[in-house]
Formats: structure tokens, sequence, C-alpha cells
């Protein structure tokens, strides 16, 4: 039987690290992660995860420590957030191209300057085409369970590619909640010991990360595409058995009172919990509103995206990051070529809420929607318009 | 939902105080969302903590701009403008002071419900230290029954181990000590 108990959200992070029995961590301590990193040390230190924890002197040789433990076969995990994912950058690549099922917690951070410790997704946005699968986690619930999940996920010998798991920093990380905290032999039955298909092992040689010359580069980053889009049902089949498991459904896509809705707001990570009371609120006015949250960002779930906001005539795509010189924010800019594609007409509003630890309140949300309409009525787009600027 | 916004000064356990009594009401099967002001901790300075408790799942991740009730847990900071800030006018101001109610209403410009206690003597001659966060739970507690006074023996144990119980003793005596204007 799970426990319920009262937890800080980096702990429920580092709690299910150890109850996947990692075998190695590999992490530099960077705001707003330390907890996770610290908690995970601790745990190591004090005998409770027998594990090999490397304290590495940056972040790029945090991940460069995890890709050869992965590539040794060992279950490996880390965690970063903002200058410090940046600075594993070109290492992220080497891991998705190695098919390593590294599990990296980003606990979401801007990026400098000005200097900002706060929450936004600027640094996962800049790691958006590294090859990792990437979801974002809404409460310390889904920070606990998408992390176990992540470890199943990766690992799948039909996957093999790393998982990345966002959780707002700050916002999430630091606050204390309710987590249902499961069994270790709970999940010792779901999730077994990691089994490597292929690893570096001195008596049998093999090379990995070889050089690819334009005669093999094309066919080898197509069958990286194909991982990654062929990972997709694996990892609703994996979240499904979850389920059955531990009895919380995940899906890529969440609506929230979204039956009859007019407009529909779209988010990734926390803020939708936010809008989720914001909704109640507009809905008791009498404004036919709901909320669709993104939970997989990586492969998107264009399918049952596009069937979410299928009945919705109006769109307002919160990004909770700038874009510079683009015609609309990242979320907004793949929402509207999807539906371009598809040939589906929506008026898709976009807007910047939330950078680098700006509060969002259910009072912006209701004047995102009022603006969003009023520019829908006069025939104007609505896009990258930054919420809460002091003029 | 009753939220809650504490108000110290870095180092005086702001933060602490919002996280104990969440795990209180946690442990009561109780909804409860425990956070800080997300600044550089510099000691000394203006801190706030916030804290809600629900029977109901919370769905909300702003700031709480209208509390039910706010904790002073520094004296000095009674006559910032932001400690009564939203405070909703049905809601209690709970002082750390060694004054009267009404000098505390004056000094705050709030004149709803109040309790005070003198914390800061209390924890001085309970726990040697003049850090109010656990002593102002009592006076916190009498003015607000939000989680019963045994749920917290545990959270400060597990907090402060061995020290847990003279935390309790300084809370229950601030309990007893508080002097509330409705």
């Amino acid at each position: 039987m799970a426990r319920r108990v009262g937890l800080e959200v980096s702990l429920a992070c580092a709690e299910a690290v150890k109850l996947a029995n990692a075998d190695v961590v590999a992490a530099y301590p960077i705001t707003p992660q330390t907890h996770i990193v610290e908690h995970l040390a601790e745990l190591v230190a004090d005998g409770h995860l027998d594990a090999e924890f490397i304290p590495v002197e940056s972040e790029h040789s945090a991940m460069s420590a995890c890709i050869g433990s992965s590539a040794a076969g060992a279950r490996t995990f880390t965690s970063s957030a903002s200058q410090g994912l940046a600075l594993m950058h070109e290492m992220l690549y080497i891991a998705s191209s190695m098919r390593l099922p590294i599990v990296m917690a980003v606990a979401n951070r801007s990026l400098s300057g000005p200097i900002s410790i706060w929450n936004d997704h600027s640094d996962v946005m800049g790691e958006r085409d590294t090859g990792w699968i990437q979801y974002f986690c809404e409460n310390g619930q889904e920070v606990l369970d998408l992390t176990l999940t992540a470890f199943k996920i990766a690992e799948d010998p039909r996957v093999l590619l790393p998982v990345m798991v966002n959780m707002d920093g700050f916002i999430l990380t630091h606050v204390i909640e309710p987590i249902l905290m499961p069994e270790q032999a709970e999940v010792d039955a779901w999730l077994p010991p990691y089994v490597p298909q292929l690893c570096l092992d001195p008596a049998k040689p093999i090379s990995m990360g070889m050089v690819g010359v334009p005669e093999v580069y094309t066919e080898a980053k197509r069958a990286q595409v194909q991982a990654i889009n062929d990972s997709y049902p694996i990892i609703l089949e994996h979240w499904a058995s979850f389920a059955k498991q531990f009895g919380r459904s995940y899906q890529p896509v969440e609506s929230y009172r979204t039956e009859d809705a007019e407009a529909v707001f779209v988010s990734m990570g926390s803020l939708s919990e936010t809008i989720m009371s914001a909704v109640d609120e507009m809905r008791a006015a009498g404004q036919k509103v709901g909320v669709v949250r993104i939970r997989l960002w990586r492969p998107f779930p264009v399918a049952e995206f596009t069937k979410a906001v299928a009945k919705a005539e109006t769109l307002v795509v919160i990004d909770r990051n700038l874009t510079f010189g683009a015609p609309a924010g990242p979320v907004a800019t793949e929402v509207r070529a999807l539906l371009f594609s598809q040939g589906i007409q929506k008026y898709v509003a976009n807007f910047e809420a939330g950078l680098g630890g700006r509060d969002v309140t259910r009072d912006q949300f209701k004047e995102m929607l009022a603006k969003a309409q009023k520019a829908k009525a006069a025939g104007q787009d609505m896009t990258c318009e930054m919420v809460g600027v002091k003029e | 939902m009753i939220e809650v916004r504490f108000h110290g000064r870095g180092g005086q356990g702001a933060v602490t105080s919002a996280e104990l009594m969440a795990l209180a009401a946690i442990a009561e099967g109780k909804y409860a969302q425990a956070f800080p002001s997300f600044g550089p901790e510099r000691r000394g300075a203006p801190v706030q903590a916030f804290l809600r408790i629900s029977d109901q799942p919370i769905r909300l991740r702003e700031k709480i701009y209208q509390p039910d009730v706010v904790v002073v847990l520094d004296p000095s900071l009674l006559a910032s403008g932001n400690v009564k800030a939203g405070l909703k006018a049905g809601g209690t101001l709970v002082a750390n002071s060694s004054k009267s109610v009404e000098a505390v209403q004056g000094e705050c410009g709030f004149t709803g419900r109040t309790a005070v206690a003198d914390a800061s003597k209390i924890a001085e001659e309970e726990l040697g230290v003049p850090i109010t966060n656990t002593t102002m739970l009592g006076v916190l507690l009498k003015a607000v029954e939000l989680v019963k006074m045994d749920s917290i023996k545990e959270p400060l144990d597990g907090r402060f181990g061995k020290q847990g119980v003279k935390n309790f003793g300084a809370l229950s005596r601030a309990f007893n000590e508080t002097t509330i204007k409705e």
C-alpha cells in the first residue's frame, strides 16, 4: 500500500530515483535543482540507495559521466537546470544519438541575463531538438510518478532513448504537498533491473559514438528520428501499465472542461493547475472555456492534441518562455503549424507568461482570454504578447 | 480553503513555520501546500512564506494575495504596509509583540480580529534563542484551529529531533499566553 506523506517535491523526485534503484547518479548542483541532488547524495551516503554518486566538476562532465555509465549498462540519473542544462547541451545530442536510456530531471529555470534563478521554460526550449523524450509535470505526484515511468520508458529495448522530466523550478520543486509514496516491492515488481542490449565490456569490445561519414549520417539520423516517433505508443503502453499497477493514469494530453468550450487555454507544466481554477471561476461566470495541457512534448502527440482542441474556436496558447524575432513562441508555433498542416482553421492567440519567476494569477488568465477575444473580433493577430509587463 | 501568509526575517524560520503546518495538515488527511517566496535567502531581510490548507485538492500555483490569516514573526515588520496587504476584512492577524493587542492593531493599521503573544520572550526563555517560528505556531493555532495541537508534534520531532519536545513546549506556552481581540 502506498503511504500518503507531506514532502517537498524535490525530495519526491529523489525518492523516485531511489525507488527505481538507480545505479549511478552524476550531477552538479544548481538552483533550483539542488535539493534533488542533495537528497540523493544523502541517500547514497546513508546507504539507503546502493548507487555510485559521482560529484563532477560541471554539468558538461555530469552528462559525460552519465553517458559513460549508461554505456556501461548502469541505470543512470542526473538532474540540472538553466545554465547548467545549457552547459550540457552538446552532450545531450551524444546521449540520444548513442541511444542511452539516461533519465534527467530538469528543475526548469530561466536563462541569464539578467541573472535569474527563477522559473520559466527557457532552459528546456533550448534543448528541444536534442532527441530526448521530454515531458512536463503538473504537480508533485506527477514528479514522482513520471520520474519512475521515465526509467521504464527509456530502458525499453524498443525505445532506448534518454528521457527529460521537466518540473517547474521553485513553483514545484520547493513546495511541500501530499504525495502518495509507493512501496519498494510494488516498484520492484513493475520496474525490473535494467538489461542493456549492448554495453561497453572489456571482454567483448565494441565501439560506440563512431564517426558518421556523409554516406551513413543521414541514415543514422533517420533511424534516430524513427526511434523517437516509434516510442510514442510505447510511452502510452508504460503509462497504462503504471496506471494498472499504481492506480494513477497519465495521458500525453490532458483536457479539463473542454466538452463545450468555445475557447481553450493550452499550456505545459504547473501553470495548468492555476488555469483550471481560473477556468472554474470563468465557467461560474458563464464563459465556455477549458484547458488542454500538453504533458508529452517530445514526441509531440499530434493526433491527441488535435482531437483535444477540435471543438474550440479560439486557442490561448501560453509559452512560459521567450522567443526572439519569431512569429510566435515555440509552443504556439507548433500548435499553429500542426493545425495549418491539417487544414484546421482556428484563432490561435499566443502569450508569454511567467518569465523569470513572475507569478501568473487566475485574474491574468481571465485578462488573456479577454484580450484574445477582443483581438479575434477585431481581426487582429495576437502573438508573443508578454503578460504582466510593467509599463 | 484557508490561506495563510507568514512574514518574517531571513533566519527566523518563516518557511519552516509554513512547512510544519502543512505537514501536520497532511498527516490529518487534509490537502496542504507550503512554499517560500523563492528569493535569495538573506539573513535579516523581510521574507514571506505561504500556506494553503483545504479539504479538497488544491489546484493553485500562484502566491497568496488575499490571505485569511497573516502571521508576523518579527515585531519590527508590523509597521510595514506589506503585512496587512490583501488581508481579508474578516481575516485574522497573528502577531509577535510585547505590546497590547490595541497597540499592535495601531502599528499595523488593521482593525479586524487580532491575536498577540510575546513570542520573542517565550522563545528566549523556552528555547534559548529568539527564533519564533515554532512558538508563533502556538499563537496561530489559538487564533485559528488549522490543525489539532497533537498533529504538530510529529512534524516538530521530524524537523528538530530531540529539540522537538522543547519546541512543542514553547508552542504550548504561546498558545496559553495568547490574547485575542475579536
